[in-house]
């Protein structure tokens, strides 16, 4: 294999000839999701098509509306009892998939991440209705592990033989006084998995944020919205909060608890990692309860300083300040020196970016600190504004799909609603600097000529690595072995692999020495199997 | 061994008119005939069986498990006829269709319709009209062969006929099922026969036969039993043994040509009835 590309690579004009392969209707539709970077001059990027229904026959990255509601944004959480409603593959198979580590504050408390809840339907109850055996699922959970809250997640087959499962939940929480809630999260609801973080996230508000109005203790209290703990992401930044003198009030919902959530509306400040997943919660907390957010991103040693200083800009105080400052000052130095170290088997060398709805942005200042370049990055399930930015909100063209998806009307609580900051005290921390309510996107972070590809597929895929044979290509699972096939070594940011941290300071040196041993393995030179080198049949495919 | 499916609008009168012409084929015309009824109710046997005792292929399997025995699910009624109820759940609940899918995918495994049941016809009495892929089942490959529509004169059976015909044309393809007639169930309409006839006509098929409006039918039916099976010298018993002679003896199996809304409408007019 070899890492360089054998000569430049007009993107335009691979975009072209990736365009011809498809038949005309296709052809237009994904011409729209394919862009080669380039911004006005007024600094915008240009129009990307996202968060429509992918083609059918096209191998998508993307998962369902369940898996973005169970399990990406209530998976990580270890003292819920999620049960899943319906049949076993379901719930077995968006268990602890992603890594999502927890720790509990004892051996004793409670963790029921171990645990796989399912309602396992079966022929019978598809033909009868499934309702009864919900129930009783509920009650055999309440039993046997005496929990503060049970969830309930819908399946595709929930939805179309109709089950009531808010009905249930509502039985069940009065019949054992704990909180029991529901999701109507079947699997067909949306055009990918952000369909279910938001109704994730609708849940959420409903039924546990601001149930619990004891005051937290701290001076700086902060949310951390978006960081699901994979590999111990979340560990990583706790440390840091806690070295800095930050009060982390909750954590939606990597290493979270059940009251974390219930007190989140007193924290004063509400940090968003993954925009696409969080910020519906993030924008209704600050609605209803007056706490502002911001963007951050803790992954990327500079990214990361970046972030603890916008935090304590916010609060403003001195002694804040010069704390981050020392933390800062201790842990940089020892990231840019891991960097050092790696730069001679990392520099110059390209890397492609296809996950999620923020991965593929935020990892992208870890490849530029140990100089690599993203070549081409894209979002599986992001919306224009991960894209484009906040600021095209209005211009956001909603669809039937996303009619489907509740938007709650919030308003604020006349009695719990605080004003975090008076109006001047705003506008003096943007003019500052200081975002409020604001993620740029990733197309304005971009190098011009870069490509954008929206909810990718195999073929594109391996169109992009015959053409720029990148060193390392960033996806999934179901990316994975078709790109090493291919030569290319492929690290999941789903759940890292087999590694991580990958966050904060320490993570970021993590991520250096991973992608530096990748990317120099000699393993994939022993890719082609022998008579792939020398055939003793060869032949042409008739396109060609 | 010819296996048909009767369809049309709800309350029209498909299990009665069913049970009654089976009724026929069994002691006139001495068929050996299974009705399966695939109505959730499960009530499409009641009148060969003399009640309503009989437990559905779905109640049987949820209360025995996987070792499910013909015995369990068979019943003899009326004149050697053979009896089996689908069964399903309460209105408002799980998915009624999956339900049908299920029982007669059972019935097959189980050999319902094997040789050595020397089964000489199969029936299916359908719920009413076709709202999803469930109740289409016995129309799809190798369940149903033939379909009778019953319908009356008012517009909208007439109008569940035409999409009842519709479904047909969508598996005629691929599973060979053909529409063997409409049943006129009289509703005592003006001009009801020549309106069933012309849409018959303009369907591509016949009209097997016109069933007069004989409140024996409701008689029979309060003391559980088939017309034939009550008195089987009332005329309408030999309306209905008429009709079992008509199916026995029928030729004509078409793929139906579903008429346009405005064309349906049109015939109404026609025939004076928007009048």
């Amino acid at each position: 294999m070899t890492t360089k590309p054998k000569k430049t690579v007009d993107p335009s004009v691979l975009k072209e000839e990736m365009l011809r392969k498809y038949p005309p209707k296709v052809a237009r539709k994904r011409s729209k999701q394919i862009l080669v970077n380039e911004l006005d001059e007024q600094g915008h990027s240009q129009e990307i098509m996202s968060n429509v229904r992918t083609i059918p026959g096209i191998i998508t990255q993307r998962g369902c509306t369940y898996a973005g509601c169970k399990g990406v944004v209530l998976g990580p959480t270890r003292d819920i009892v999620n049960i899943t409603h319906g049949p076993i593959g379901c719930g077995f198979y968006s268990w602890l998939t992603r890594r999502n580590q927890t720790l509990p504050p004892t051996p004793e408390s409670e963790n029921y991440m171990p645990y796989c809840f399912s309602t396992d339907m079966g022929e019978h109850d598809i033909v009868f209705g499934g309702e009864k055996k919900l129930r009783q699922a509920v009650q055999e959970a309440f039993d046997a592990m005496n929990p503060k809250a049970i969830g309930i997640f819908s399946t595709c087959p929930v939805g179309l033989i109709g089950d009531d499962v808010h009905a249930v939940a509502r039985d069940m929480k009065e019949k054992l006084g704990i909180n029991v809630f529901a999701f109507s999260c079947e699997g067909y609801k949306g055009v990918s998995q952000s369909a279910g973080h938001h109704i994730a996230n609708n849940q959420l508000f409903k039924h546990v944020i601001g149930l619990d109005d004891t005051p937290t203790e701290g001076k700086f209290k902060i949310n951390l919205l978006g960081e699901y703990n994979i590999g111990g992401d979340a560990f990583e930044l706790e440390e840091l909060f806690t070295r800095c003198g930050i009060t982390l009030v909750s954590t939606f919902s990597g290493n979270s608890s059940y009251d974390q959530f219930a007190k989140s509306h007193s924290a004063d400040l509400n940090c968003v990692m993954c925009h696409r997943s969080i910020n519906y919660v993030a924008e209704m907390i600050e609605k209803k309860f007056g706490a502002p957010w911001i963007k951050v991103n803790f992954i990327g040693g500079e990214a990361t300083a970046k972030s603890l200083r916008r935090i304590a800009q916010y609060f403003g105080d001195k002694e804040l300040i010069e704390r981050v400052e020392a933390v800062i000052a201790e842990e940089l130095p020892k990231v840019k020196a891991a960097a050092e170290e790696v730069l001679p088997t990392t520099e110059g060398k390209l890397a492609m970016l296809f996950v999620g709805g923020s991965r593929a942005h935020h990892y992208q200042e870890l490849f530029h600190e140990m100089g690599m370049k993203t070549i081409a990055a894209g979002y599986e399930f992001a919306h224009r504004d991960d894209y484009e930015g906040r600021h095209v909100l209005p211009s956001v063209k909603v669809d039937a799909d996303s009619r489907n998806i509740e938007e709650l009307e919030v308003e604020a609580d006349p009695a719990r609603y605080r004003a975090r900051k008076t109006p001047e005290e705003l506008k003096a921390l943007e003019d500052a600097g200081v975002e409020f309510k604001n993620y740029p996107g990733m197309m304005m972070e971009m190098e011009s000529k870069t490509l954008i590809i929206d909810d990718i597929n195999h073929y594109e895929s391996e169109a992009l690595i015959e053409k720029y044979k990148p060193a390392v290509f960033c996806a999934g699972i179901k990316e994975k072995y078709v790109v090493q096939k291919l030569g290319v070594p492929l690290k999941q940011l789903h759940n890292y692999d087999v590694g991580g941290p990958y966050a904060g300071f320490g993570g970021a040196a993590n991520f250096y020495r991973e992608i530096a041993r990748l990317v120099s393995s000699k393993v994939w030179t022993y890719m082609k199997a022998p008579w792939e080198e020398n055939p003793e049949l060869s032949a042409t495919y008739v396109w060609e | 061994m010819r296996k048909i499916a009767i369809y049309g609008k709800g309350g029209i009168g498909k299990s009665t008119t069913t049970q009654n012409t089976v009724a026929g084929l069994a002691s006139h015309l001495g068929k050996k005939v299974m009705v399966v009824g695939c109505d959730p109710k499960g009530d499409s046997t009641r009148l060969l069986l003399g009640g309503l005792s009989q437990r559905t292929v779905l109640d049987t399997l949820r209360e025995e498990g996987e070792d499910v025995d013909l015995g369990d699910i068979l019943k003899g009624g009326f004149s050697n006829t053979v009896c089996v109820e689908s069964g399903g759940p309460e209105p408002g609940v799980g998915c009624a269709g999956r339900g049908i899918i299920t029982s007669i995918n059972l019935l097959e495994q189980l050999g319902a319709y094997d040789a050595d049941k020397a089964l000489d016809y199969v029936f299916y009495d359908v719920l009413g009209d076709v709202v999803c892929g469930g109740f289409a089942m016995p129309i799809r490959e190798g369940k149903a062969d033939e379909i009778y529509i019953v319908v009356s004169g008012e517009m909208m059976a007439m109008y569940a006929a035409n999409n009842i015909c519709k479904g047909i044309v969508k598996y005629a393809d691929a599973g060979g099922v053909r529409l063997g007639g409409l049943i006129c169930n009289s509703r005592q309409v003006d001009r009801e026969q020549d309106l069933i006839q012309e849409l018959a006509r303009r369907l591509g098929t016949q009209m097997i036969h016109f069933l007069p409006r004989d409140n024996m039918v409701q008689r029979a039916e309060i003391n559980r039993k088939t017309v034939i099976d009550y008195d089987g010298a009332q005329p309408m018993a030999d309306e209905y043994r008429a009709l079992a002679s008509k199916i026995d003896g029928n030729e004509m199996f078409v793929i139906p040509k579903p008429l346009t809304i405005e064309d349906l409408e049109k015939l109404l007019i026609d025939f004076g009835i928007a009048n």
